[in-house]
Parts: structure tokens; sequence; C-alpha cells
């Protein structure tokens, strides 16, 4: 609870990962809100569509990361009406760089993952720090359960770490049903260790056919 | 007679308490290519006459979405209509963030005619030349608005603006009371009718008109070009069959009257 009024964030916790394919990907976040030692819901969504291909979750504070979904979506809306079309994930990505970076001095508490389909409909993953320093990766974590789950996926996913030099190109060659999976475990094994993460998680699947989302059920303690 | 000594300014009044510089403004309006809308009491259509500057340019833009639930069509100055769409568009996003709902018809068309109003009164601007037929869709069901460049609007079952517009007021004049319980092809095919009444002869096609629609349970689009070459094409037969077969009119007594002259 903000009893200092020099302390206007609060954490409610949480994991998102996101993972990109040859032609799909796969975005996924826990569906447990917190605050301290206890939780508000089990049933919230951290994950938004902003454009037709692209998918934004983020973990941190959600009330600024509703308002930064918000001012997004506006953001896209006035780009549809004066370019006739939909913002493409890249251009999303520069924006909500811009976005974040315009509160440098007062940031957007939020740790951001975009993903989606770039112009070529190859998966695309860009990964967020709260002040809008961005990067495209194959694969990202963020939240509370990020540090149990990146080298997870850094030893499962067979493509490119992004730590590598020079960039490599770092989607990786599974399958879109493997990578599901892969996703599926890594929240399981998150969901044991990390008390912000669990109840259930919510992973958004986008590939040339359209957007579709699935529900799993974690443990819920 | 004293008009041109009262005109230079619209912040002048003539001693018949008129301001010519806004009458001047409502003409450029009627100069335009024609825009008709009409509403029934689920839907609202919007139908406009496409001008190209040249055979050789590509045609003047007259209908705008301005969100999901509204759009307009303008008639005079398109660039004046361009500007204010946008403002009508940053309106509706607005609201939206704020409120999480549409923006109601009736409060956008005050926003509207304030800031047209504004442009009456101030020596150092000039009134919008453009008229707006905001068609949209609301809690409080399905609404047509005319916006002219006074600042004034009004709420029509159906109207028309731009030349020749009277043609097609006089068309929907006679069929107005029956608007409400319309189905949505009945109004777009009234609607392309309207059109055609302000071309005054000359061959409608599907490429030198625009035709929009918002409804109940479908957000403000235009329609297909092709669907309204189907429209044109049926209700053609049906004149030519008519005509041909010199059978008694039909209820809508299209192919046997001519098109009413204009004033």
């Amino acid at each position: 609870m903000a009893l200092r009024r020099d302390w206007v964030y609060e954490n409610n916790g949480g994991t998102c990962v996101a993972i990109a394919g040859t032609d799909y990907c796969v975005i996924a976040a826990d569906t447990r809100l917190s605050v301290g030692y206890s939780i508000y819901t089990r049933d919230y969504s951290k994950i938004c569509k902003l454009a037709d291909k692209c998918v934004m979750a983020s973990s941190g504070f959600q009330g600024d990361l509703k308002a930064l979904q918000k001012n997004l979506a506006a953001r896209h809306l006035i780009y549809q009406h004066q370019h006739n079309k939909q913002m493409s994930c890249p251009a999303m990505a520069q924006l909500l760089s811009n976005t974040l970076y315009y509160k440098r001095f007062f940031p957007y508490y939020t740790f951001n993952i975009l993903g989606g389909l770039d112009s070529d409909g190859k998966g695309c993953v860009y990964t967020y720090d709260a002040v809008g320093s961005y990067e495209r990766v194959g694969y990202s974590a963020q939240g509370t359960g990020a540090g149990l789950i990146i080298p997870v996926l850094d030893n499962q996913l067979k493509s490119p770490s992004p730590l590598l030099l020079p960039a490599k190109d770092a989607v990786t060659p599974l399958s879109e049903t493997e990578a599901i999976d892969v996703v599926k475990d890594v929240f399981a094994s998150a969901t044991e260790r990390d008390i912000y993460t669990g109840d259930k998680v919510e992973i958004v699947v986008i590939n040339a056919s359209g957007i579709r989302q699935e529900l799993m059920e974690l443990r819920k303690d | 007679m004293f008009r041109n000594q009262y005109d230079t300014d619209v912040t002048t009044w003539s001693p018949a308490g008129r301001l010519f510089q806004v009458e001047y403004a409502m003409e450029a309006v009627k100069q335009g290519a024609a825009a008709v809308g009409l509403r029934s009491t689920s839907h609202v259509v919007l139908a406009t006459v496409n001008k190209a500057a040249s055979d050789l340019s590509s045609h003047q833009r007259k209908v705008f979405k301005i969100d999901d639930h509204i759009g307009v069509a303008i008639a005079g100055l398109t660039a004046d209509g361009r500007v204010l769409s946008r403002y009508l568009r940053n309106e509706c996003i607005n609201h939206a963030f704020v409120y999480e709902s549409p923006l109601p018809v009736s409060r956008l068309v005050v926003r509207l005619a304030d800031k047209a109003q504004v442009c009456t009164q101030r020596s150092w601007k000039r009134p919008y030349g453009v008229g707006l037929l905001v068609a949209g869709l609301d809690e409080t069901g399905a609404h047509l608005y005319y916006n002219c460049p006074s600042g004034n609007y009004f709420e029509y079952q159906a109207f028309a603006i731009g030349s020749r517009s009277q043609a097609a007021k006089t068309y929907m004049e006679r069929r107005f009371e029956a608007f409400n319980n319309y189905s949505r092809d009945e109004l777009i095919k009234d609607a392309i009718f309207a059109i055609r009444e302000t071309l005054q002869g000359e061959k409608l096609t599907s490429s030198i008109c625009t035709v929009a629609i918002v409804g109940i349970g479908e957000p403000f689009h235009m329609i297909d070009q092709k669907i309204i070459q189907e429209v044109i094409d049926s209700v053609e037969i049906k004149e030519d069959a008519a005509a041909a077969d010199q059978a008694p009119a039909q209820d809508d007594d299209k192919s046997s009257e001519a098109a009413p002259m204009d004033i």
C-alpha cells in the first residue's frame, strides 16, 4: 500500500514470456495480480492486442500498464486514420520505445515484451526496459519469474542466444506446438518457485491465420 | 444592393442583420458535389458523387470514417472537410480514452458546431467552407445531422447537400416517412437513387459514387464498388424491362418520370 508520498508505484508481480518462430509468435503471461504478500485477483490479463499482428505483454505496475495500453491503442487509431492500414510490429516497437522514453523522468513502471509478425510474416519479439531501451530478440521473459525462465529458454529453444556477437537471427527453429509446450513447461516451473507467478497462464499465438488464445491452469499457491 | 459594402469582414453585420461572409461560405457548400444521407431506426447511409479534377486525377475523397460508430460526408471545400475530419477523429479518440465508451453523436456535432461558430466571430478567421453530413449510431439510436458553416446543426431523417441536391431532396421528400422501417438494403438502394437524381441524366456507375453505411452491429465502412454496381444494375434491369413491357408503373415509379429539374 502506498503509505509513502514519494513512492507512487506498486509491483503487481507476474511473469511474461514471448518466443518468436519462423512463421509464428507465442506470447504468454500469468494472470495473477498481487500486492505485497497478498493476491488481489487470480484472473487479470496482462496481454493486450495492439494491432492485427502485434501483441504486448507486460509485468510490473498494472496501473501504468493500463495507461500505456490505452495510450498505444489511441496512437494506433490515429495511425490507421492517417495511413489507412494497421501498424506493423516493428513500427509499434519503435512507438512503444518512444512512448516509454517520453516519460523518462517519471517512468511507466512496466517491463514490456512486444510480440508479433514482422512485415515478412516472420515471428518477432521485442523486449524493453522501463524507459524504452529495446532490442529485437528471438525470445524473452520479463517479470518476477524471468530470472528462473530465461536460462531455461536459452537452453531449450535451440536458437542462437541473444548474448552472442555479432547478433544472429535468433528465431527458434522449433515448431509452433513445440514452442507452446516449452512455454507451458517454463511457466509450470516458475510457478513452483516464484510466489508471484501462478493461477493461470494466458497464451496468445499469432500466425498467418490470425491470433488465438488459450488458457492453462497453474498452481494456485 | 448593399451586399458588397458589408461583406468584407466576417465580423461586419449588414443593415438587414446578416453576416454575408457566412452566407458566402454556405454558397461554397452549394457549389460542391452532391452528398446525401438517409436514416432508418437501425442504420444510416451516406452517398456522395465523386468529382475528379480532371480525367487524369483521382477522385476527391468525400466520405471519412471518424470512428467505428460515426462517419461524415462533406460538400464544399474538401480541404476544410479533411481538417475537420481530423478534429472529429481526435475528439472521438479522446472521449473514448477518458470514458471507455464511444462519443455520442449529438455531443460530437455540438463540438463541431461550436468550432464553426468561432470562425464566424473572429476577424482574423474565416468560416469553414464545408457542410458535413454526420451519420452515427449511439445508445439513443441512429442519427443523421447536418453541420453547416454558420455553426448551425440540425438532425434529419434524410438530407442532401451540394450541387443539384434539390433533386435528391425532392426524391426523398416523397419517401422519407417510410425510411424508419427500411431494411439496410432498401436504405442503400434509395441512397443510390437519390444520388442518381442529382446526376441529371448522367449515367450512374459505381465509379462515380461512394456509399457508406453505419448501423447496429455494423461499424462505419464504405460499401464495396462491386456491390454498388450490382444494386445499380439490378434496378436498371428492372427499369429497362418495365419500359420495354410498358408494364404498369412499379411502386417506385422511377422509369416513367423524368429527373426533376434542379432549381
